[in-house]
């Protein structure tokens, strides 16, 4: 019996051996990329992941994160030489060019053979007809407003147009006070003040800055929401330094009583109260075009998620997504990131819990998400070329139609 | 086999300086040639770093460059950021090292100038930005005290307009790097013989003619070298200018460091950006070469 035994057991520790060495039995292990965990409290995303690989036995997870700009250029780098990570944290703003470098996989074929419901998800970003990526999270820009210098400047009704807007930030600014109405961030460092602060005020009224998938930069949105804000600029109403004032900046005056309102990111409003905890605020939706009724756009930032073309477990990550865009574990993501969800069942905690959360989803709920800088190609050097000539019109160098039609010749340039 | 013997030992000998040269050689190829050939490689090529297969341009993207009035605007703001950096730098240097080497100040004053005065080396780049930034934003303390004195009648806001803010990041630039000029101009003052102060004493030679026939002529070297130095450095500098103002407003600020970072990391046309940064290369390299052309007539 034991002569019998023996050789069994090592047949079975040598296939065991020959296994684990051809790697048929070893775990799948998935990078994935991400700037989401450093911004995330400590050793949450390690955890939804830890509770992954528990639901997915042989799949293991390692997590590369890093900040923002960090990431961004490795993923660049990584699509170059085609050493992307199975799994992305993307920009929607990226998408474009990663998909011109063949770097991101379709995710069509992936949700048809699994049966993956699609309505279920907030948003699909396409490129060419390729699904590239999903929002996991939605930071969506409302506009902010301090209640106090609101009722001290005699402003009792918020505005809700872009005239009201405008009448609000006349009344807010003292500028002997150095207190201001509104504040615009254009630094070239980072443009994004293109997209959150200005093209905001377009996608609010149910407006494009596009016609027919090609910058329409020259058409009235465009043209109308530049002769708005250079109206507010030779009002005096906005903060002086437009020209390089970051969004931390804008953030940080409005703290500090300086700024009667602002457009600003939702997963501020933590940051803010903690600041100052006496600060009295609320928040509004993006003022619209007079007479506009129908749905607002709401502006957004998200973090989305793909998978990488070169990837060799591209089943295995199509798992870890749909694991991410999942109801629960998106609610729980999302309640960790206090941002909105990109699984349209998922309902973070802090919508009950947070009167401001709760408003800004009620904003969220009764408008869509508008940001047509996703799926650009070069989104931050258009938001550059925009930026340049929109702070040489608040120069007095040019007008609202001339400043148009400038970036829409540097914009068609890149198209 | 006498003569075979001597002419291995004569290749041996020839061949033993290379070998002892070759680990500097073998880090200063990898580390520093390697990546400066490749950046000149992807200026000669189409969709470089971004495509797997990238084609030959020839000289497109100099030309693309050459033919951008955004490039020409960007050197002219780099001559006149980088001269006037090393001109203030080395003239604040000369009057606080004169201050900190002269008998006539209180020793124990001299030691607290000594710690101020080196200050602005001690912080990073960003530091250096940040400060600045706050102190010369619209509603901050520079724009405050210049009002109350008179110099100003309302706040000017030195970055984010056209008309001062390249002279706004020049101003930070010379006040974070004239510790260098001070450092080493105060050591080469203390290496002065007094002899030669005595003898100008005696012939009673005044403190400027002082000044201009013994002092300036003994630092001379250390003059031309530190300059050398600074303006090649000064040329390079991207940080500082970056968190300032970002290359803005409109271009004011736009130098060659930021002009190609943009092309690189905003416009990800890497192609035209190793081609902008070749440019800086043979500027570099130019002065570098004066540099050890001096050194070497030394």
């Amino acid at each position: 019996m034991t002569f019998r035994i023996k050789p069994a057991m090592l047949k079975i520790a040598a296939a065991a051996w020959l296994l684990g060495a051809t790697g048929a039995m070893a775990d799948t292990t998935l990078e994935f990329t991400q700037w989401w965990e450093p911004e995330l409290p400590a050793g949450s995303l390690r955890a939804i992941m830890d509770d992954f690989e528990a639901a997915n036995p042989g799949i293991k997870v390692t997590l590369v994160s890093g900040p923002y700009a960090t990431t961004r250029d490795q993923i660049s780098v990584g699509a170059a030489t085609g050493t992307l990570s199975d799994v992305v944290g993307l920009d929607g703003a990226w998408v474009n060019n990663l998909n011109a470098q063949n770097a991101l996989a379709d995710m069509n074929p992936m949700m048809d053979a699994g049966g993956f419901d699609k309505s279920q998800v907030a948003d699909i970003i396409k490129v060419d007809g390729k699904a590239v990526m999903f929002p996991v999270a939605s930071f969506v820009y409302p506009v902010f407003v301090n209640l106090d210098l609101a009722a001290q400047a005699g402003v009792t009704k918020l505005p809700s147009t872009r005239a009201e807007f405008l009448e609000a930030a006349k009344k807010m600014t003292k500028a002997d006070k150095n207190q201001y109405g509104w504040v615009l961030p254009l630094s070239l460092q980072t443009p994004s003040g293109v997209q959150n602060d200005m093209m905001s005020w377009v996608w609010a009224s149910g407006q494009s800055m596009m016609a027919n998938g090609k910058p329409d930069l020259e058409g009235r949105p465009v043209v109308d929401m530049l002769t708005f804000v250079k109206s507010l600029n030779d009002a005096g109403t906005i903060s002086p330094g437009i020209a390089t004032k970051t969004e931390q900046e804008k953030v940080e005056e409005f703290v500090n009583d300086r700024v009667g309102m602002m457009i600003d990111s939702l997963a501020h409003v933590n940051l803010i109260r903690k600041r100052n905890p006496k600060l009295n605020f609320d928040l509004i939706p993006v003022p619209v075009v007079e007479n506009y009724t129908g749905k607002r756009g709401l502006p957004y930032a998200s973090w989305g998620i793909g998978i990488s073309a070169a990837s060799k477990h591209q089943e295995e990550a199509w798992k870890l997504v749909q694991y991410v865009m999942s109801e629960k574990v998106n609610a729980k993501l999302v309640s960790l990131a206090n941002a909105f969800p990109g699984n349209v069942n998922a309902k973070p905690d802090f919508v009950t819990s947070d009167k401001a959360f709760g408003k800004a989803f009620e904003i969220f709920k009764t408008g869509y998400l508008a940001n047509e800088f996703t799926g650009l190609p070069v989104a931050e050097d258009l938001m550059t070329q925009f930026d340049v000539q929109a702070q040489k019109m608040l120069a007095g160098e040019q007008s609202p139609e001339q400043a148009a039609a400038a970036a829409q010749k540097g914009w068609m340039a890149k198209f | 086999m006498t003569q075979h013997k001597r002419s291995h030992h004569k290749l041996k000998r020839a061949v033993a300086p290379y070998l002892y040269l070759s680990p500097s050689l073998l880090i200063i190829g990898l580390l520093m040639l390697l990546p400066m050939v490749t950046v000149i490689g992807y200026s000669f090529q189409n969709s470089a770093v971004l495509r797997r297969d990238p084609s030959f341009a020839g000289l497109k993207h100099y030309q693309a460059i050459f033919n951008d009035p955004v490039f020409w605007a960007s050197l002219w703001h780099t001559l006149y950021f980088t001269c006037m950096s090393v001109i203030f730098h080395m003239t604040i240097g000369m009057v606080f090292a004169l201050m900190l080497n002269s008998d006539r100040i209180n020793p124990t004053l001299r030691n607290i100038l000594r710690v101020l005065y080196i200050l602005p080396w001690l912080f990073t780049a960003v530091i250096i930005a940040v400060i600045w930034r706050l102190l010369l934003e619209p509603n901050g303390v520079v724009n405050s005290i210049l009002m109350q004195i008179g110099i100003i009648g309302s706040k000017v806001e030195w970055f984010s307009s056209p008309a001062t803010a390249l002279h706004a990041v020049t101003f930070a630039n010379i006040w974070a790097g004239y510790p260098l000029f001070m450092v080493s101009l105060l050591a080469g003052l203390q290496g002065i013989p007094k002899d030669f102060y005595e003898a100008a004493d005696i012939d009673g030679a005044k403190a400027y003619q002082k000044l201009i026939f013994i002092t300036i002529p003994q630092l001379m070297p250390i003059i031309i070298s530190i300059s050398l130095l600074d303006f090649i450095w000064t040329m390079q500098v991207f940080p500082l200018i970056w968190i300032t103002t970002g290359g803005g407003p409109i271009y004011s600020t736009e130098v060659l460091s930021t002009y190609t970072y943009k092309l690189a990391f905003s416009s990800y046309n890497l192609s035209q950006a190793s081609a902008s940064a070749v440019v800086i290369l043979l500027i570099s390299l130019g002065l570098t070469l004066f540099y050890i052309r001096y050194q070497k007539a030394r």
